[in-house]
């Protein structure tokens, strides 16, 4: 590994509009018992941006976002959303944080007992109390002509297809208004048109919802799609920081090895 | 687990991971109760699983109930018979069905219809990451899952092991009114002559910690479910395992401690 690239590259560090960063992370450390999946990990998302992480399977990306979101818990560093310590937060005020955010499992993780409405009316009753029957209904109608599936609204999930699941899921995510947008691996398991569709959407939804995104995979052309800014880790740790051309102008081998 | 694979065991490897699993069971149990005198209450979500747990068990409850009736009946009449006793066959009948057989062949049936349904259908959500989607989505799973199912269980079973009881009578008087001619009316009347309060008392206790008991084992072991599928199949599986052996367990401890009381 050529050790010249494992610091971030400086032009690349705030891209978006000056403001403070709506998530900041510094030395962010995680093990599961001696395996030490994070080392040292800092890094920021600024307001409205698509920061991709990218890296091969099993250098610690789906436990960085659920370490942010409070599924994990870090063993050591500081992990702000909104200038708040994610850590530091009792359960309630970690779950009105988490009304903000929104998290796209990389199974979809729609529940298999009820219909695609049912799911997505599950978080909006729940988190919009003041809705009434016919916002939330307008609501639903207006998340599933977003995702392209308007059609499914009284489907079961076990009858839609991997892609078409995906799709349910980000529209339940969606309907309750996150501010920032957490993806697992969005695009794994697809074949490459809906694969594109799915990173389409994602730069719609940033668009439409005004969104700040973590997108965590190791598709290249998802990572073409959607990144205003890339972070690889490698080993635990941020092994290079920097736009999509710096990436792929890069003379590292690891580097090349994922854009070549 | 993390803490035990990060440094040397206390006593052995088993020993330690089957007291880290009971402080886990005590800390679940704690968290119930602590989560369910707590806003919000899903009372549509606890109605909603007392008619799976309830109602979805009748028809096994009731043919269970009326055979086991019958056939206790039939096996108990000839020893009866050989004293010269039979005309207390309603006593020993409801003595029998409503302080022993009816509330335990209840439990037994549900730990392992409701119990491994529990433990299946949590554990399900637990590795398709169900639980954790609503945990980042703002709602609390436990309250959602855990706390409005041990509730359902803990209200149905009560009923349903009275319910068994009665059945189970009437398959008895069903027998009995084969062999002579006996009224309803007496039959149920000699049945209950034997039954004091504190027998009703302790069967209706009995069955809320039945209840309870297969309620908290079926939602622990789905809710801690990991491996995938195989998991699932190893939480259904525990569930009941665990549920039936508890059962048994508090089973003599309530009779010993009903006994203790009725002697003071």
């Amino acid at each position: 590994m050529n050790t010249a690239h494992t610091r971030p590259l400086d032009h690349a560090m705030h891209p978006a509009d000056g403001s403070a960063p709506v998530i900041e992370i510094t030395k962010l450390r995680k093990s599961f018992g001696k395996q030490e999946v994070l080392k040292n990990v800092s890094l920021k998302l600024m307001n409205g941006e698509n920061l991709v992480v990218l890296g091969k399977s099993g250098s610690g990306k789906s436990v960085l976002i659920k370490c942010i979101v409070g599924l994990l818990h870090s063993d050591e560093g500081t992990i702000n959303v909104f200038e708040q310590n994610v850590n530091s937060l009792d359960r309630k005020e970690l779950g009105e944080l988490r009304q903000k955010i929104g998290f796209l499992f990389q199974s979809g993780a729609l529940y298999d007992s009820m219909t695609v409405k049912q799911n997505l009316e599950f978080p909006l009753r729940r988190i919009k109390k003041d809705l009434s029957e016919k916002e939330i209904e307008e609501k639903i109608n207006v998340v599933l002509e977003n995702v392209g599936l308007a059609d499914a609204l009284n489907k079961m999930p076990s009858q839609l297809s991997g892609g078409m699941r995906k799709r349910i899921s980000l529209a339940r995510t969606i309907v309750v208004d996150p501010m920032i947008m957490l993806y697992d691996e969005p695009t794994t398991g697809l074949d490459p048109i809906t694969s594109d569709e799915i990173s389409m959407l994602i730069n719609e939804v940033q668009k439409k919802y005004k969104t700040s995104s973590v997108i965590i995979t190791h598709d290249i052309k998802c990572v073409r799609n959607t990144a205003d800014r890339i972070i690889m880790l490698a080993d635990g740790e941020v092994y290079l920081e920097g736009t999509l051309k710096d990436f792929e102008n890069s003379t590292d081998p690891f580097i090349k090895s994922f854009f070549h | 687990m993390s803490i035990l694979s990060a440094k040397k065991y206390v006593f052995s490897k088993e020993t330690d991971q089957y007291l880290v699993g009971i402080n886990q069971a005590f800390r679940f149990v704690v968290r119930f109760f602590k989560e369910v005198f707590s806003r919000p209450f899903h009372f549509r979500e606890v109605i909603n699983q007392c008619f799976e747990v309830g109602l979805k068990s009748l028809p096994l409850i009731t043919v269970t109930g009326f055979i086991i009736g019958i056939v206790f009946t039939k096996q108990s009449r000839p020893s009866l018979e050989s004293f010269g006793a039979s005309s207390w066959l309603p006593s020993l009948m409801g003595v029998a069905l409503v302080k022993a057989l009816g509330p335990l062949v209840t439990a037994l049936i549900c730990a392992g219809k409701v119990g491994s349904s529990i433990g299946a259908e949590l554990g399900s959500m637990k590795v398709t990451e169900q639980i954790d989607a609503m945990e980042v989505s703002a709602i609390n799973p436990f309250k959602y899952l855990v706390v409005t199912r041990v509730l359902a269980t803990t209200i149905t079973i009560p009923l349903l092991a009275l319910y068994c009881s009665f059945v189970a009578l009437y398959g008895s008087y069903v027998n009995v009114h084969a062999e002579e001619a006996t009224g309803i009316i007496i039959f149920y009347k000699n049945a209950f002559s034997s039954i004091s309060f504190i027998d009703i008392f302790t069967s209706l206790s009995k069955t809320i910690v039945f209840g309870f008991t297969i309620g908290v084992v079926g939602c622990y072991k789905g809710y801690n479910a990991i491996q995938g599928t195989r998991g699932v199949g190893k939480a259904a599986n525990q569930a009941v395992v665990l549920a039936m052996f508890l059962v048994f367990l508090e089973e003599i401890v309530i009779v010993q401690v009903a006994n203790w009381i009725r002697y003071f």
